[in-house]
């Protein structure tokens, strides 16, 4: 059976309510430590209000989540957005660079918004193994869609979050782009033995991640 | 990392807005500082030139004219008056000091001015070369005259009638430079000073009967010498001279003098503090409306960093809500747009001051008018500091709103999509 202090995430009697409308109910359930799971869901079904209220970005009133042994309810708000920016690594459908730096300067903001010390030999480390590294100085602009979506996961795991969320990684991608992304998460998050959970209505998947939560 | 890289690489990253926002506030700035370098330097020399004269007594005409002809040097002159009527007033109780002014002649463009000594102590006038103009046609030079002019010690020169160059040269007479004055930072420095004699002699030059007289001094006793100028006799008839300036002995003067010198029928007096205060109230005007201008100009700048941060955030909100979920508080969304609007605000009102001075200092490099009124680029004003200062409030307060908007933006909306 799972020990207390391998359990990365414990969800139990979370309900969430957008104003006006129905309460949503959650499931409870458990991540170990380093576990890849999958969330899955039809549109509509609270895939990315429950990846959302995991990471932080939105507060429960009932219920429970622990992550890391802390009850995210009990944490302040800006507790809250540190503890976000020192564990928590997100990938979102579209890439969200900001286009205004180069690749580079977009990588050199996750530590440095996460009050982490700027480590530029990981950046080379976490560009390389993603294949990037003559594009450390570029702009955003002109990278391709692939490898912005590569400088993204690269910015995602480059603090070498307990937790990585990746909110549909995939749907928007052809079959063999969508195998090259999944893997490329799946290796980001061993590489630097973060804890992965993808939210998605993607069925490819299905036969990728083992470890599956069924929203209704 | 820091924040600050952040705000450039935005600024950096819309360079033609950024450019616009620069310039408009930076061209409010520069008229604003041009007009405070002109008007401070303007009241100060001003203010300098007229210190320690209390009237100026001249031949009727207008008194503005008057004192921009005695004082300024920048006039002609409303006549002549009567040695004898301004012995007159010389000897009323309430004069202190009284130093005659015999002007008409000029040395491209610099003026020659017949006066004692007196005048030039009223400057507490130094001098860098030479010793102080002694005999008839021997004169004490100012420091621009020198410079610009490149009049030398030693140097002969004919004058010409008038203040222009095309005035009619007194070939018959040359005057000798025996002393330089040090830059004062007034009248001084654009001036020829000798004595009342030399003006007389070079006007005399067609009349050798009179010149004759002039040098034969009468000894019966009856003869009085003239205060003003000590080798004519006070009560000469013949001899005239421009004007009177006047130091009074006591405030009692302000008040009965003018009256006393208005009553005669060929003299006028004006006040220096009274007329410079009626140019100043004129001149006024024309600054205010290019103030105005000025304040229209950083208004519009203003308005439009206010729009493009405004808009800035819509583009921005993914920006926003990404650097949220990498750990960034609420409050570093807030100083980021605080610190673009300061950031732009900045280096608008510091290009601004650096083309005010720099305008400034072309022109008087390139305009002998500006060197002669002593206007410089190269002074500054502590006012500059409350422009840097009331700049940067000015961004912050255009900053404000969208600042609070970034404060307020929910993220987890935001990335959801909707």
């Amino acid at each position: 059976m799972t020990t207390l202090e391998a359990v990365m995430i414990a969800v139990s009697k979370l309900t969430y309510s957008y104003a006006g409308e129905a309460s949503m109910n959650f499931p409870d359930f458990s991540v170990q430590k380093g576990e890849h799971f999958l969330l899955l869901g039809e549109s509509g079904s609270g895939k990315t209000t429950l990846l959302h209220l995991m990471g932080g970005l939105l507060r429960n009133r009932t219920g429970s989540i622990v992550v890391d042994n802390t009850d995210l309810k009990g944490l302040s708000e800006v507790a809250l957005d540190q503890f976000r920016g020192q564990r928590i690594g997100f990938i979102f459908q579209k890439n969200h660079l900001i286009n205004a730096l180069s690749v580079e300067k977009n990588l050199m903001m996750a530590p440095y918004l996460a009050g982490l010390p700027v480590n530029t030999s990981r950046i080379g480390e976490v560009l390389s193994n993603l294949g990037l590294s003559a594009k450390l100085k570029s702009n955003v602009s002109e990278l391709s869609q692939g490898q912005a979506q590569r400088v993204a996961i690269a910015r995602a795991v480059l603090n070498k979050p307990l937790i990585l969320f990746a909110d549909e990684p995939t749907s928007a991608l052809d079959d063999k782009n969508c195998d090259r992304v999944i893997h490329l998460l799946m290796d980001a998050a061993s590489d630097s033995q973060s804890t992965l959970i993808v939210a998605t209505h993607d069925q490819r998947l299905k036969s990728k991640i083992k470890n599956q939560i069924q929203l209704a | 990392m820091s924040l600050l890289i952040l705000v450039w690489n935005y600024l950096k990253a819309r360079p033609l807005n950024t450019a616009i926002n620069i310039i408009l506030l930076s061209l409010g700035i520069s008229v604003i500082t041009i007009l405070l370098l002109v008007n401070g330097q303007l009241t100060k020399k001003i203010t300098e030139n007229v210190r320690g004269i209390d009237l100026v007594v001249g031949a009727k005409g207008s008194p503005l004219q008057l004192i921009l002809c005695n004082i300024f040097h920048i006039d002609f002159p409303t006549g002549n008056i009567r040695l004898s009527e301004a012995e007159k007033i010389s000897r009323n109780r309430l004069v202190k000091k009284a130093i005659p002014l015999a002007l008409g002649d000029s040395y491209r463009t610099y003026r020659i001015i017949g006066t004692t000594k007196d005048y030039a102590d009223l400057y507490k006038a130094e001098l860098s070369q030479g010793d102080w103009w002694k005999n008839n046609l021997e004169v004490t030079i100012g420091a621009n005259v020198h410079e610009i002019a490149n009049l030398q010690l030693g140097d002969e020169f004919v004058s010409s009638h008038g203040l222009t160059l095309e005035g009619h040269a007194h070939n018959e007479h040359r005057y000798v430079v025996k002393s330089v004055l040090k830059k004062s930072n007034t009248v001084l420095d654009n001036i020829i000073l000798t004595n009342v004699e030399s003006i007389w002699e070079m006007h005399e030059e067609g009349n050798e009967s009179i010149a004759d007289h002039a040098t034969v001094l009468p000894s019966d006793s009856s003869y009085i010498p003239s205060r003003l100028v000590p080798s004519v006799a006070a009560n000469d008839s013949v001899k005239e001279i421009t004007s009177l300036l006047i130091q009074y002995r006591s405030p009692l003067g302000a008040v009965q003098l003018p009256r006393f010198v208005n009553s005669q029928s060929s003299l006028q007096a004006a006040s220096p503090a009274f007329e410079t205060a009626r140019l100043f109230s004129m001149l006024g005007v024309g600054a205010e409306i290019l103030m105005g201008f000025a304040y229209v100009l950083i208004a519009i700048s203003a308005l439009s960093i206010f729009i493009a941060l405004y808009n800035s955030l819509k583009e921005r909100r993914y920006d926003m809500a990404i650097m949220r979920s990498m750990g960034a508080p609420r409050s570093k969304l807030l100083i980021t747009i605080l610190l673009e609007g300061g950031i732009l605000t900045f280096l608008g009102s510091i290009i601004g001051l650096m083309v005010g001075h720099g305008v400034l200092i072309i022109l008087s490099a390139t305009m002998v008018e500006m060197n002669k009124a002593g206007i410089s680029g190269m002074v500054f004003f502590w006012q500059e500091w409350i422009i840097l200062g009331g700049s940067l409030l000015l961004g912050l307060l255009c900053a404000i709103l969208p600042a609070v908007q970034a404060y307020r933006t929910d993220i987890s909306e935001v990335l959801a999509g909707n």
